[in-house]
């Protein structure tokens, strides 16, 4: 097929649909609501359903139902209406329901502004609802990277029986850039029969009953290690990230996630006519987060630069990949202010002239 | 090799229209193309800008803080973007519209009356195509003639305007260029 210029939330809404996705339930909320409203008049041409919720604690606890199901179902919103989701996303990881949940975040806190942001990540990696859980999260930095990984966040759901997270940024959802699906696409996971799917009972089989709540200690406890043991597999097994540059010799790593990860790779390119020598890790799957690859990359680096549109969150996964082996420091912009090559550019420029505080180490 | 422009002006001109327009073209041509509308809080009526990158290789940044090239429709958005332009770059003047010029001596300066050559090929709507077309003139971002044929896809579904508004693209086209010779 040939190359389309799509809106990122447009290719998003796309790509679910040519995943298999039956059924979508959201409340609009910029800057994400063109993936609804696509899905609004695209899923109807597929025998889909899509259904405007009075809130996003309506639209998710939909979402919750449908995906007992076992169609394939999402929803996407924006920071404040994720907020308002996160007890369903809870309910989703503690009853094992895949699903695919798009957060197109905005500059928070509250209901903050509507330009993007990256202040999500604490809550998209390490909870956000209440339980030991995790959402599988990827963070696309491209409008062609978005469509795919929606792709594949579905076969991850299935797979994993668990919500996964397509964590991206105001600029992922408004803007346009050349998107290509391929008709002859497999899936990145063997299909399994979805034999705990609610579907009806016909006497056939054992009841699939959706359900979170374990009130006896002990089953629940072991519960939670089923659970956890999926957690362990999807980090044995979906660690995802891409470097830049590492094959040469560098004095400073760049370690980036998402659209921000593109403004770095401009400034690196401008750095380069000025002889100063950097590269760059892109983490893909902020969980699981690639530990050992920003290890390794970094070992070859004097000092290590985080580059986020928050005041330092994914930061502190780098702190553990590090474990205090290499300086390291910081650049942040918040409120919807974008980070600009030139600003990534002085910082590094700051930092070999040693004029550059690092952070503190806990 | 990367062209890169922000083109701005109020709503209603058809600012993102030609924005997209040049990003498409540049897809069709093979190139790498990125197109990003300002989405700020804004009035109705108010100003609409949006940045387009074509370039050879990977787009970079699809946010722009000092662009190669500025197209500025109305003051308002001279006033604000006139400052970012990139030495040696391009800094588009609607002339119809905004009775001044720019004091920089370190850019490219084009002034294109877009609304008056529009009134004259009696399309007034294709002030934008004239400021589209000086653009690739000055800047041969992509071939006028693929844009020609974006044009033409473009108002497919209105048939009557496709004339006009490919008139109006050669006319600016011919203003660009004579400004860069």
């Amino acid at each position: 097929m040939a190359k389309k210029l799509m809106k990122g939330s447009e290719a998003i809404g796309e790509a679910a649909v040519q995943a298999g996705c039956k059924l979508f339930y959201g409340y609009p909320i910029t800057p994400q609501n063109e993936i609804p409203e696509y899905m609004s008049h695209r899923l109807p041409q597929v025998g889909g359903t899509f259904v405007q919720a009075e809130s996003e604690v309506s639209a998710s606890n939909m979402l919750y139902g449908a995906a007992g199901s076992g169609e394939r179902v999402m929803t996407s919103s924006s920071s404040p209406g994720i907020s308002l989701m996160a007890e369903a996303i809870s309910y989703m990881a503690g009853s094992e329901l895949p699903a695919v949940i798009v957060n197109i975040m905005r500059a928070g806190p509250g209901l903050g502004g509507i330009l993007p942001g990256q202040a999500d990540y604490f809550q998209a990696t390490k909870g956000g609802g209440h339980g030991d859980y995790h959402l599988l999260v990827l963070a696309p930095w491209s409008v062609q990277e978005a469509a795919d990984l929606v792709q594949d966040g579905f076969d991850l759901a299935d797979h994993y029986r668990n919500p996964v997270m397509i964590l991206g940024d105001g600029l992922i959802g408004q803007m346009m850039e050349p998107v290509e699906f391929h008709q002859d696409r497999k899936p990145i996971k063997e299909p399994k029969e979805k034999t705990w799917a609610a579907t009806g009972y016909d006497g056939s089989r054992p009841r699939a009953i959706i359900n979170s709540l374990f009130l006896d200690p002990a089953t629940l406890e072991k519960h939670n290690h089923k659970l956890q043991a999926k957690y362990a597999e999807m980090v044995r097994d979906e660690i995802r990230y891409k470097t830049y540059g590492t094959e040469k010799k560098y004095d400073l790593l760049i370690v980036a996630y998402g659209t921000v990860a593109r403004v770095c790779s401009t400034a690196m390119e401008d750095l380069e006519a000025e002889e100063v020598r950097t590269a760059m890790i892109r983490p893909v799957s902020l969980y699981p987060f690639p530990y050992a690859a920003v290890r390794a990359a970094a070992d070859k680096a004097d000092a290590v630069l985080v580059v986020e549109l928050s005041a330092g969150q994914m930061i502190e996964d780098v702190q553990l990949a590090l474990q205090g082996t290499k300086p390291i420091h910081f650049h942040g912009r918040m409120g919807g202010m974008l980070a600009s090559p030139e600003e990534v550019m002085e910082k590094v420029r700051e930092i070999k002239s040693g004029k550059s505080q690092e952070v503190c180490h806990v | 090799m990367q062209n890169d422009v922000i083109m701005a002006g109020f709503g209603g001109q058809g600012i993102l229209l030609i924005g997209k327009m040049l990003a498409y073209t540049g897809m069709q041509e093979g190139l790498e193309v990125s197109w990003m509308p300002s989405y700020g809080p804004e009035m109705r009526g108010g100003t609409a800008n949006c940045t387009v990158v074509i370039s050879d290789r990977p787009v970079g940044s699809p946010v722009i803080q000092s662009p190669r090239a500025v197209v500025a429709m109305n003051l308002p958005s001279l006033d604000k973007f006139e400052p970012m332009v990139r030495k040696d770059g391009l800094l588009l003047i609607n002339s119809s519209l905004i009775n001044r010029s720019s004091n920089r001596d370190d850019i490219r300066i084009l002034l294109v009356p877009a609304n008056d050559i529009a009134m004259e090929l009696k399309n007034p709507r294709s002030g934008n195509i004239v400021a589209l077309g000086a653009y690739i003139g000055s800047s041969h971002a992509v071939p006028i003639d693929a844009v020609e044929r974006v044009v033409r896809e473009t108002f497919a579904s209105k048939p009557q305007v496709i004339d006009s508004n490919i008139a109006a693209l050669l006319r600016g086209f011919e203003l660009g260029e004579t400004a860069v010779a």
